[in-house]
C-alpha cells in the first residue's frame, strides 16, 4: 500500500531527497513549507518522478508561526484524503560561534527547533491517534546525544527534541503511533555548505535511503548514515574530563 | 587561493554578481575554475529540480544542476533517456549545454544542443531572460558550447528520447590498424546509431591504430533482461597511486589484454559499461598519481581523409607512451552552437599523465591539428595556447562579439576564458 506522506522541509536538502525517494516508489506526498513558489517547483519535480504522474499538493506551514500548524495539518489531511505518515526535516541551524554572537537568532533557533517543532508534533500526534495511528518521523540530530563544544545551543534543542520523541514512543506506540527519531550526522546540504567536512560526511540520498527503511519498519531511533550509532556510542561514554579537552 | 564555490538550492540567488557558475566541477581543464583573482563562484549542483515533464512528448524543463546520474535513475526506468550522453554521467544539464556535449551517436543525433529548445540565463548585467531559436537567438547559439561565458545557465528545456529498453545491445570487434579502423567506423555509421573505438596508442608502425571497435543500440524489449540495470555507487579509489605505477609497461599489458579478447563479441550489456566505463571507479584520476592527468580531444576534418588521422597519430605515438589509450569516433554535421566542438571528421580523445613535457606535446598536437584544419574541445583543455586556439577557430571572433555585446565589462569569465581570450 502506498503511503500518504506529509513532509515539512521537503523542499531542500535531506527532505528533498526523501520526498523524491517516496514519490519515485509511488507514495503520495503533500509538501509543507514557507514559500509557495518554492513549494510549487518542488511539487512539479516530485510529480515528474512518480511512476504514474499525479498532481503533488502543498500548503503553507511555517515553523516560526505556530498559528499555521493546525490549518496546515488539516489542509494536508484534506488534500491527501487523510495521511498516515508525517515527516519533519525542517529546522534552523547556525554554528556555535554564530549563535554566541547573535542573541536574537539564538532565541529564534531555540524556539523553532524545540518549542515550535514539539508543538507541531502535538497537533500531528492528536491527528494520527484519532485515526488509530500512523508514523511521526522527526529529524533530530547526533548533536543532541551529548553536550559538545561545537554544538552547544543547536545540540541542546535537538537533545530536548530527542527526549520528547522518546517519551511519545513509550507512551503511544501501543496505541498505534510509531515515532521515529532520525539522528543524521554531517550531511552535505545547503545547510552545511561551506563548513569543514568531518569524517563520515554523507550525501542526502544516503540518509534518505536509511530513513525510508526506518519509516517502513517503524524503527524508533535511527542514525544516518548508520556508522554514527557507533561513533555516538563512543562519544556518549567518554568521561567529562575527556570531553573538556577534545574539540568535538 | 583557488577560491570557493557557493552552492544553494536557489541558483538565481547565488548567481548575482559572481563571475562564473559551475556544475559538478568535473571539467578536465580549467573551464570550471575561477579566473586568477576571482575568489567566489556559484555551484549549481543543489539546484536540480525537474520543473516540467510532458510524458507524451518527452519535453522537460529542469534546473541547470540536475545531473545525468539523477536523470538516469529517475527516467530510464520509465523508458526515457537524454538523446545525447557524454562519457560520464557526473555532469549537469548546465554543463551539457555549456560544452554542447556529444556522444557515441553524434553521427546520427548531433550534440546535446540540438535537443535543447530554450535556456534560462542570468546575463552579465543581472537580468534573467529566456533564449531560444526564436528569442535572443544569437545568445542562444553562443550559449551552446559557450562554456558558460554568455551568462549563468539557470534552467534548460530539452527533449528526452524514448528508449525501447534500458539495456544496450553491443558488438565489439578487434581492428588491426588505423585504415581498417576508419573504414569500419564509416561502414558502421550507416547501420548503427552508436559507434566508437579504443585505440592502443602504444602500437606503432603497421599496427598503429589497432584497437577495438564498439557498435551499439538500445536493446529491444524482447532481447533485454526483465530487470532494471541498477547503478551502484562508484567504487572509490581510496588513495593516490604512487607516481609511475601507471607506466608504459603496465599500460602496454592492459592494452594487449583488451585487444586480445575474443575477436567478436556481441550481446546485451549494461548501459553503464557502454556509456560510462570509467564512472565505475570514483576518483579514478588517482590512478595517475599526485600530478594527475589532463585530457586532450581534437577533431580532424573529413577532407583530410585517412592520411590526416595517420599524421596525427604519428605525433601521439611518437611521444613514446605519453598516452596509452585514445578514443576515436566519427563526427556528424557541425552543431548550431557557435563554439560547438564537433564537425564532420574524426574525433580523437586521449588521457595524458601530467609531466614535464605535457605542454610541449600538446603544442605539437595542436600544430598538427591546425595543419589539418581541425580544432580542439574546450571542455577538455587546460594547456592550449591562445594563438593556437585562434588559429583553429575562425568562429571565435563572432562568439567574442556576442559575448562583448552582452557582457561589455567582461564580468563573466573563467580561468580558461582569461587564458585563451584574455578576458
Amino acid at each position: 500500500m502506498p503511503l500518504n506522506v506529509v513532509i515539512l522541509g521537503g523542499t531542500k536538502g535531506i527532505g528533498r531527497a526523501l520526498a523524491r525517494r517516496l514519490a519515485a516508489r509511488g507514495d503520495r506526498v503533500h509538501l509543507l513549507g514557507r514559500d509557495v513558489e518554492d513549494l510549487a517547483r518542488c511539487a512539479a519535480d516530485l510529480q515528474a518522478r512518480m511512476p504514474t504522474p499525479s498532481p503533488v499538493t502543498f500548503s503553507v506551514c511555517d515553523l516560526e508561526r505556530p498559528e499555521t500548524f493546525a490549518p496546515a495539518v488539516s489542509a494536508a489531511a484534506t488534500e491527501l484524503g487523510g495521511f498516515d505518515t508525517f515527516v519533519v526535516t525542517a529546522g534552523l541551524f547556525a554554528t556555535q560561534p554564530q549563535l554566541e554572537a547573535d542573541r536574537a537568532f539564538t532565541l529564534r533557533l531555540l524556539t523553532v527547533n524545540f518549542a515550535h517543532t514539539i508543538l507541531l508534533c502535538e497537533h500531528v500526534r492528536s491527528y494520527l491517534l484519532a485515526r488509530s495511528g500512523g508514523t511521526l518521523c522527526v529529524f533530530s540530530s547526533v548533536a543532541g546525544d551529548r553536550g559538545r563544544k561545537p554544538v552547544i545551543l543547536y545540540g541542546a534543542t535537538k537533545a530536548g527534541l530527542t527526549a520528547y520523541l522518546e517519551g511519545l514512543d513509550h507512551k503511544f506506540r501501543a496505541a498505534g503511533l510509531r515515532t521515529i527519531c532520525v539522528k543524521p550526522g554531517f550531511v552535505r546540504t545547503g545547510m552545511t555548505e561551506g563548513l569543514p567536512e568531518p569524517p563520515f560526511a554523507a550525501d542526502p540520498d544516503q540518509v534518505a535511503t536509511t530513513v525510508v527503511r526506518a519509516i517502513d519498519r517503524g524503527t524508533p531511533v535511527v542514525y544516518a548514515p548508520p556508522i554514527w550509532a557507533l561513533v555516538m556510542l563512543v562519544i556518549r561514554w567518554l568521561p567529562r574530563a575527556a570531553m573538556r579537552k577534545v574539540g568535538f | 587561493m583557488p577560491g570557493v564555490q557557493v552552492r544553494s538550492e536557489n541558483l538565481e540567488a547565488i548567481t548575482v554578481d559572481v563571475p562564473l557558475t559551475r556544475g559538478l566541477g568535473r571539467a578536465y581543464g580549467d573551464a570550471a575554475l575561477p579566473a586568477p583573482g576571482d575568489t567566489r563562484i556559484a555551484g549549481s549542483a543543489l539546484a536540480d529540480r525537474i520543473l516540467q515533464f510532458n510524458p507524451e512528448t518527452g519535453d522537460m524543463t529542469a534546473e541547470a544542476g540536475l545531473s545525468l546520474d539523477e536523470l538516469y535513475r529517475a527516467f530510464l526506468p520509465k523508458g526515457w533517456f537524454t538523446p545525447v550522453t557524454p562519457g560520464t554521467r557526473f555532469v549537469t544539464l548546465g554543463g551539457m549545454v555549456a560544452a554542447d556535449v556529444h556522444g557515441k551517436n553524434h553521427h546520427v543525433d548531433g550534440c546535446f544542443g540540438r535537443h535543447v529548445s530554450a535556456v534560462r540565463l542570468r546575463v552579465a548585467d543581472g537580468r534573467v531572460l529566456t533564449c531560444s531559436r526564436t528569442e535572443h537567438a544569437e545568445l542562444f547559439f553562443a550559449t551552446m558550447g559557450g562554456m558558460g561565458l554568455t551568462g549563468h545557465i539557470l534552467e534548460v528545456s530539452f527533449r528526452l528520447a524514448r528508449v525501447p529498453s534500458p539495456w544496450i545491445y553491443q558488438e565489439a570487434r578487434r581492428v588491426p590498424d588505423i585504415d581498417t579502423f576508419l573504414a569500419a567506423l564509416k561502414e558502421s555509421a550507416a547501420a548503427w546509431p552508436m559507434t566508437m573505438g579504443w585505440i592502443d596508442c602504444l602500437s606503432k608502425g603497421s599496427s598503429m591504430g589497432r584497437g577495438v571497435l564498439f557498435r551499439g543500440r538500445w536493446a529491444e524489449r524482447h532481447e533485454a533482461p526483465a530487470d532494471f540495470p541498477a547503478l551502484n555507487a562508484p567504487i572509490p579509489v581510496p588513495f593516490m597511486f604512487p607516481d609511475g605505477l601507471l607506466n608504459v609497461h603496465t599500460a602496454s599489458a592492459f592494452n594487449a589484454l583488451i585487444y586480445h579478447q575474443p575477436q567478436a563479441r556481441a550481446g546485451v550489456v549494461h548501459p553503464r559499461s557502454f556509456f560510462y566505463p570509467l564512472d565505475v571507479a570514483a576518483d579514478w584520476h588517482r590512478g595517475y598519481g599526485p600530478r594527475g592527468f589532463t585530457q586532450y580531444q581534437c577533431v580532424l576534418p573529413a577532407s583530410g581523409g585517412h592520411a590526416a588521422v595517420r599524421r596525427f597519430l604519428e605525433v601521439v605515438t611518437g611521444a613514446g607512451g605519453a598516452s596509452f589509450l585514445c578514443v576515436i569516433k566519427d563526427c556528424g554535421p557541425e552543431g548550431e552552437g557557435l563554439l560547438s566542438f564537433p564537425r564532420p571528421g574524426i574525433s580523437i580523445a586521449l588521457d595524458l599523465a601530467m609531466g614535464d613535457d605535457t605542454q610541449a606535446l600538446i603544442d605539437r598536437m595542436n600544430e598538427s591539428v591546425i595543419a589539418e584544419g581541425g580544432r580542439i574541445y574546450l571542455a577538455k583543455d587546460a594547456l592550449t595556447r591562445p594563438d593556437h586556439f585562434r588559429a583553429m577557430e575562425p568562429r571565435l571572433d563572432r562568439f567574442l562579439d556576442i559575448r562583448r555585446t552582452w557582457d561589455p565589462e567582461g564580468r563573466i569569465r573563467s580561468a580558461q576564458s582569461v587564458r585563451l581570450f584574455g578576458w
